[in-house]
């Protein structure tokens, strides 16, 4: 692909809009998870540049862990009533209620894990023949090695030793029954690359990734958010700090990190300089180095 | 700023991965998380120190047998450029993960074992270099460390690879000696390497020339999507949506819609709410034409000046990728562009010994055999030369009975 004259945002902008319009153009029935994070908010966005003035070939999905922060709810429902696309929410309370999976117990109990079974039963349900995520390879390891397109069997499984070969743009989305493809348009970017591009685009965000004062409390060196969800005991000590949030998922696992930051350019400036990964505020990935691995393997994004 | 995609190659164990490591090592480009990740694992290099392949070897199957199996893709910055690293695997087993990486790498670092050689894998991954057209090569000797830095083994390995070089008409090689263990000549400058007077790698990386315009500049556009509102204020709106593969086009432009013919002039450009006044190749845009013609995903517009060829007959050089070898009596399916029409593969004209680069007479396709054939499409395909235009000259094919991509087609010309 020729692009000499592209600068690097908009080869980006440009390479995840020709993957949303493939998606479009060779599935029955995709679907766009939308988590209420930056990266899926970035994809909406996307979305928008590849598809206006028409509508979107695909609904909304949410997968949610009634674990939510209420700022990436409101922000939801009022970004769903301004581009006035079909939103699907897939319900965790639901998979318990229904005992398809068992709530955690004990204090670091988290809906993190469950999420993946009402994943594929909201997949399965609406008939969803491929799913478009905002994952990025930056990430974490295991990211790094996945297709554009990602084949998954009928139970959602992610086999990372048979991955398709993937040349150049022509991505091949052909599948059997009851298969189903994962779909990463914004594979190549960055953590900065996706907050320059909000920056540039001026893409409105949740309060939460912005510097604000919360009660929170430490756990296993981590700052988190003091919440109903968070199973605490006389020994959690509830502090008021000043933080945000760099990545956005369930309460129960989504560390904070003290910041000043209150406007983008101050976060731009502070992850530039940051010496930690964004993962690095993830419990989810604390467990073991080859947690997202396993994840995927059995079905998570 | 602009980006620098590059994959690195070579046999296995000659420390891609490792080198790659280093590169973000003493480039400050890893974070304290993901380098306390790194002292904590178990997998530790012979010295003690720790192993920096395991940075991009992410798979857990990877770590524990010490091997890359599939690509990693890094990203990282300095001053000068953008990186998309691609971490190819060596192995044999794994090269359509290679193909896969290189498919888009604007550069390509093969790395050759001081002790070793050129082997028969430094061969087979230059011959695919070659074919898929990346346009600058760095080889890198490693393990320079391991031949006490020796330049005459250098020299010797230098003149080695020119031949195949020549044979392969790879023609930008720059040769680097390097450690990737130690670090010489990686980021830095190797002080034990002193008769070598060139750059280190990064800063080769950084100032290489990637001149993209040396494709063709004929204009392309392959229909992704027709963005039809149908509302009552926009009922007559019908908008081409595709990403321009090569060349540019303005409004007012003569194109040809490929494969039916039909010609018209472009009325407007749109990218969401803008109207750039040119889509340039790589834009991915929404286009408007004066005409109402009947186009679909699968068709492609084209300027009317420069044509390309229109074909249901054509030769192609072919990599196989799958277990199961190629069964010339059975229908495939081939993508190109946003189009997927059923094939065959009509005749393997020859395949290539990948030890001498000579030509074999084997009709037997195998996994990871490259050669040459024509195929017959069940309609006709409107491309480019490979050599000319990559963009519109690359082709997979797919097993239709596994849905795998199983081939992967340079399409060379038309011979109906
Ligand atoms: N002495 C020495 N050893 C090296 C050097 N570079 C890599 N190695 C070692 O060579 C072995 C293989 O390195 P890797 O980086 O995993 O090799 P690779 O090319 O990525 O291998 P595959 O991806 O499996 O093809 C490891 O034990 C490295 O520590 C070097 O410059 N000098
Ligand atoms: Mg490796």
């Amino acid at each position: 692909m020729s692009t000499n004259r592209l600068d690097y945002l908009d080869e980006l902008e440009a390479e995840a809009i020709y993957i949303l319009r493939e998606v479009a153009g060779q599935f029955e029935k995709p679907a766009l998870l939308f988590s209420g994070g930056k990266d899926s908010i970035t994809l909406v966005h996307l979305a928008l540049k590849a598809f206006r003035p028409g509508k979107f070939p695909f609904p909304l999905v949410h997968i949610d862990t009634g674990h939510n922060f209420e700022e990436t709810i409101q922000y939801r429902d009022e970004m769903i009533a301004r581009i006035g696309e079909k939103l699907i929410v897939g319900h965790v309370q639901d998979s318990i209620d229904e005992g398809k999976v068992i709530e955690q117990k004990g204090k670091n109990a988290s809906r993190n894990a469950l999420q993946t079974v009402t994943l594929l039963d909201t997949i399965a349900k609406n008939g969803f023949d491929a799913c478009i995520g905002g994952a990025r390879r930056d990430e974490e390891k295991a990211r790094a090695k996945e297709r554009i397109f990602s084949v998954r069997d009928e139970f959602g499984q992610w086999d990372p030793k048979r991955q398709r070969p993937e040349l150049w743009n022509i991505y091949n989305g052909k599948i059997h029954k009851g298969e189903n493809v994962r779909v990463f348009p914004i594979s190549n970017w960055t953590e900065l690359d996706v907050w320059n591009y909000i920056r540039r685009e001026n893409i409105p965000l949740p309060t939460i990734y912005f510097a604000h004062q919360r009660d929170c409390i430490t756990r296993n060196g981590q700052l988190m958010a003091a919440s109903p969800f968070l199973n605490m005991d006389e020994d959690d000590v509830v502090e008021r700090r000043n933080v945000r949030f760099r990545t956005v998922g369930d309460m129960t696992c989504t560390a904070a990190v003290e910041s000043y930051a209150f406007e983008i350019d101050d976060i731009i400036n502070e992850i530039a300089e940051s010496k930690i990964s964004e993962r690095g505020a993830r419990m989810d990935d604390k467990v073991s180095e080859a947690a997202m691995e396993e994840r995927k393997k059995g079905g998570y994004f | 700023m602009d980006i620098l995609k590059f994959i690195t190659a070579g046999s296995v164990d000659d420390g891609k991965s490792t080198l790659i490591g280093r590169l973000l090592y003493d480039s400050d480009a890893i974070l304290a998380d993901q380098l306390e990740a790194l002292h904590a694992s178990n997998r530790k290099n012979d010295d003690g120190t720790i192993d920096l392949a395991i940075l991009t070897d992410g798979l857990k199957a990877e770590r524990e047998q010490g091997i890359t199996i599939d690509v990693a893709y890094k990203y990282f910055e300095t001053d000068k450029r953008k990186f998309i690293i691609a971490d190819a695997p060596g192995h044999i087993q794994y090269t359509r993960n290679m193909v896969t990486g290189a498919s888009n790498a604007d550069l390509a670092i093969i790395l050759i074992d001081a002790r070793k050689g050129v082997v028969e894998q430094t061969t087979r991954h230059s011959f695919l270099v070659s074919l898929l057209q990346i346009p600058k090569v760095v080889i890198a000797i490693n393990k320079m460390d391991m031949v006490d830095y020796s330049e005459e083994i250098f020299n010797s390995i230098v003149t080695d690879y020119k031949k195949i070089a020549v044979k392969l008409n790879i023609a930008d090689v720059t040769f680097i000696p390097v450690s990737a263990l130690k670090g010489d000549n990686i980021v830095y400058s190797s002080t034990a390497i002193s008769w070598y007077k060139g750059d280190s790698l990064l800063h080769h990386l950084e100032n290489v020339e990637i001149n993209r315009d040396n494709l063709s500049t004929h204009a392309r556009l392959p229909v992704q999507w027709v963005v039809r509102p149908q509302t009552d204020e926009l009922h007559d709106y019908r908008g081409y949506a595709g990403r321009v593969s090569s060349g540019s086009f303005k409004v007012n432009d003569k194109v040809t819609v490929l494969p039916s013919g039909f010609t018209s002039t472009i009325s407007k450009i749109e990218l969401y709410d803008t109207q750039p006044a040119e889509a340039l190749a790589g834009m991915s845009v929404t286009v408007h034409l004066q005409d109402n013609i009947d186009i679909s995903r699968g068709d492609i517009i084209v300027n009317s000046a420069g044509e390309p060829q229109l074909s249901s007959v054509i030769e192609a050089d072919l990599c196989w990728m799958d277990t199961r070898g190629l069964d010339t009596s059975l229908t495939y399916l081939v993508q190109h562009n946003t189009k997927t029409v059923r094939c065959k593969i009509r005749e393997v004209l020859h395949k290539v010994n990948i030890n001498t680069l000579e030509k074999d007479f084997d009709e037997d396709f195998k996994l990871n055999d490259i050669g040459r054939v024509v195929i017959k499409t069940a309609e006709p395909l409107a491309f480019d030369p490979y050599q000319e235009n990559k963009a519109n000259g690359g082709a997979i094919i797919i097993d239709s009975r596994t849905n795998v991509t199983v081939g992967a087609l340079m399409l060379r010309q038309s011979v109906e």
